[in-house]
């Protein structure tokens, strides 16, 4: 493979992968190994989802692929970030920063602490395009408002001059959804991108989000706790538990029929709209530290199919088939008893 | 819960005709008042005897004031709130901290609404300082230890501090607090919203099992509209200031009526793919109105797809609509909307 990145599609080789990566963190009660060997890939025109709790990796791993990771007290021991086929943690510093300026994005949880406060979103819109396109202010902020538009702000022209603290939620993460769209990149990462929105809100900004990568094409990482936001966007899902995928499906896949018994507590724990229901099921216990994670499989102690094996032996991430062996789509668990959790 | 086939029981917390106005002043030496945010505008609830009635509504729909003016910690600008038939909002000194007693809160954030320099006992054992009658000085301790163990905390970590428990722990540690002095009503402000989606099951069952154990009556607001549906058995829903719709939880989940409670439920992400393609969805247009100008009228015309002329003109009053008054479907609740629908739409 050429040092020049490949425009093109290079067929086989997948658009980002992340492969086997491993993150650690230096903190006062030890080493945190906040990421603990996780690969996943998403295509062009793809939504992978990231399901998992507060302290599972999720965030980490996307502020990898990002370049944002503190380092220190954070540290890659391990692993590749592949964007097109090349290694991303192997490249010279500045062909590191065009790939992550141009190539991807990424989307906040929390717009308001994202944006400049004393900055015009106009401002901070046109700054993609001084920065990278070497564009005129002039023609910078025409472009911002063509963006604008493009996320649906009303009065985009009267606005572009307007600070962050003039629009409301909604808005600001249109605005954040913009300046990700502005260099119009090959992948978006979203990180709990509605969490901070209400739900009618919520429902208008994920319908946009998936409109546009729809029409430009774009592999998209969405970063989520909700099983609900999941199962309306996404086409797999990776769930993952201090600091480990657990579980790899297809979305359909999934909801039918979980193959850990992590992803089955889950979605046996949220309660219903549609009908009333009994007592919830809840899974029992917490998330383990990340400086204390339990020796083998790290749910074990919550788990109610936990055996012997389940506590000394740390389960492969293993495929996941049919009863009588035929595949089921790549589908992969990381549990020791996934045929009796699939198949009952 | 309430023994549905008993009937409602009698109302322990009744709202009539509630208003919370806050000012908007301008000026530094001579304030004059230029306008007001109104937080809430004419609401009007029966809260019974070992029931939970769910609010919900977006944010700034004036649900948090509700649970504010309920506590006493807000004056309301009219209207009253009778606890057992007596007006607490006129209340002062002694006898608002008898009633107090018997209304509490747990509140959403269990990272800030612990004190970090205070043991667990303290935190829990503070309403007894406040209220002594509730135990005698060398009972405490132990009541703090039984309250630990009823909301399945071990009763050794008395001595230590909220930073050494988890979100799930702390929300524990904050409703033990609530159940302290043995009240008849606790006021939920989004209990679990901060909390993962694990822990989340566990603290619902805690406090289902609290409720039927103590016949706790509960205010549970929240904006999460699936929780809302398990745990209640009457919700309200709150647009800008005023209750757009209110009935049991079948009626309202249902046969939403009211066009905004429609919407609200369509925009809820289902845990579930399958016909995800096919749902019908209602996607609002617009953000919700500033409260300190409220649209004439009806004020979810703004967003609404049926609004006519009518909407502008006429408030739409919270009663049974007309067209269904003998309905004998759940489409028979109240519903401010002047072209109320029964509508379907989680099942659809």
């Amino acid at each position: 493979m050429s040092i020049e990145m490949t425009k093109a599609d290079v067929p086989g080789v997948p658009l980002l992968e992340v492969r086997d990566l491993h993150v650690e963190f230096r903190t006062r009660e030890g080493q945190a190994k906040a990421v603990n060997g996780v690969s996943y890939t998403v295509d062009a025109g793809e939504t992978l989802a990231v399901l998992g709790e507060s302290g599972s990796g999720k965030s980490v791993t996307a502020q990898t692929i990002m370049g944002i990771l503190d380092m220190p007290p954070g540290r890659i021991t391990g692993g590749e970030i592949l964007f097109r086929g090349e290694d991303m943690l192997k490249m010279p510093e500045d062909q590191r920063r065009r790939v992550r300026g141009d190539k991807i994005a990424m989307i906040f949880q929390d717009a308001l602490s994202s944006l400049n406060p004393v900055l015009s979103v106009g401002y901070q819109l046109g700054e993609m395009f001084r920065v990278h396109r070497g564009m005129s202010r002039k023609e910078a902020k025409a472009k911002s408002v063509e963006l604008m538009d493009r996320v649906r702000i009303p009065a985009a022209k009267e606005r572009v001059n307007d600070y962050p603290h003039q629009f409301s939620g909604g808005m600001r993460q249109r605005i954040m959804i913009a300046m990700a769209l502005a260099l119009e990149p090959d992948v978006i990462i979203a990180d709990e991108p509605t969490t901070a929105l209400d739900v009618t809100v919520q429902a208008q900004v994920m319908d946009l989000l998936s409109e546009l990568q729809r029409d430009f094409n774009m592999g998209l990482i969405l970063i989520t706790h909700d099983l609900g936001v999941v199962a309306d966007v996404a086409d797999k899902i990776a769930v993952m538990y201090a600091g480990r995928i657990v579980e790899h499906a297809p979305v359909h896949e999934l909801y039918k029929r979980p193959a850990h018994p992590y992803t089955k507590g889950l979605l046996d724990s949220i309660p219903r709209l549609d009908h009333k229901g009994k007592e919830l099921y809840a899974i029992k216990g917490l998330p383990p530290s990340l400086t204390a994670v339990p020796s083998g499989c790290a749910f074990n102690p919550r788990c109610a199919m936990a055996r012997d094996v389940c506590r000394t032996e740390v389960p492969p991430l293993a495929e996941v088939t049919e009863r009588d062996g035929s595949p089921l789509g790549g589908r992969t668990s990381a549990c020791h008893f996934w045929k009796e959790t699939i198949h009952g | 819960m309430a023994d549905e086939a008993a009937g409602p029981r009698e109302p322990i917390l009744e709202v009539r005709a509630l208003v919370k106005h806050f000012p908007l002043t301008q000026g530094i030496l001579f304030k004059r008042q230029v306008g007001a945010v109104k937080a809430v505008d004419d609401i009007s609830f029966t809260l019974h005897r070992g029931e939970t009635l769910g609010i919900v509504g977006e944010s700034g729909c004036g649900k948090s004031t509700v649970a504010k003016l309920l506590m006493n910690l807000e004056q309301p600008t009219a209207g009253e709130i009778l606890y057992k038939g007596e007006d607490i909002s006129k209340l002062s000194g002694r006898a608002l901290k008898a009633v107090r007693r018997n209304i509490q809160m747990v509140f959403q954030d269990p990272y800030t609404s612990l004190n970090p320099r205070m043991t667990v006992g303290d935190i829990i054992g503070e309403p007894f300082e406040i209220h002594p009658e509730a135990a005698p000085k060398g009972d405490r301790r132990r009541k703090v230890q039984e309250l630990l163990d009823v909301v399945g905390l071990n009763p050794e970590y008395i001595n230590r501090y909220p930073h050494q428990f988890s979100g799930g722990q702390r929300q524990r540690i904050g409703i033990a607090r609530g159940l302290a002095l043995n009240p008849e009503v606790i006021i939920c402000d989004e209990p679990v919203s901060a909390l993962d989606v694990s822990v989340q099951a566990q603290v619902i069952n805690l406090m289902e099992r609290l409720q039927n154990e103590y016949d706790l009556a509960y205010l549970f607001i929240a904006h999460d509209l699936s929780i809302v549906r398990h745990i209640s058995d009457r919700v309200g829903v709150m647009y800008l200031g005023k209750l757009a719709e209110i009935g049991t939880d079948t009626e309202i989940y249902d046969h939403p009526t009211h066009p905004y409670t429609q919407a609200l439920l369509s925009a809820v992400p289902q845990p579930d793919p399958e016909g995800r393609d096919t749902r019908e969805r209602i996607i609002l247009t617009g953000d919700v109105p500033s409260p300190a100008n409220p649209p004439s009228g009806c004020r979810f015309r703004t967003r609404c797809w049926k609004a006519q002329d009518k909407c502008a003109e006429e408030v739409p009053l919270l009663a049974v609509p007309e067209r269904f008054k003998d309905s004998d479907t759940g489409a028979r609740h109240d519903s401010a909307c002047h072209f109320a629908e029964d509508k379907d739409i989680v099942h659809a």
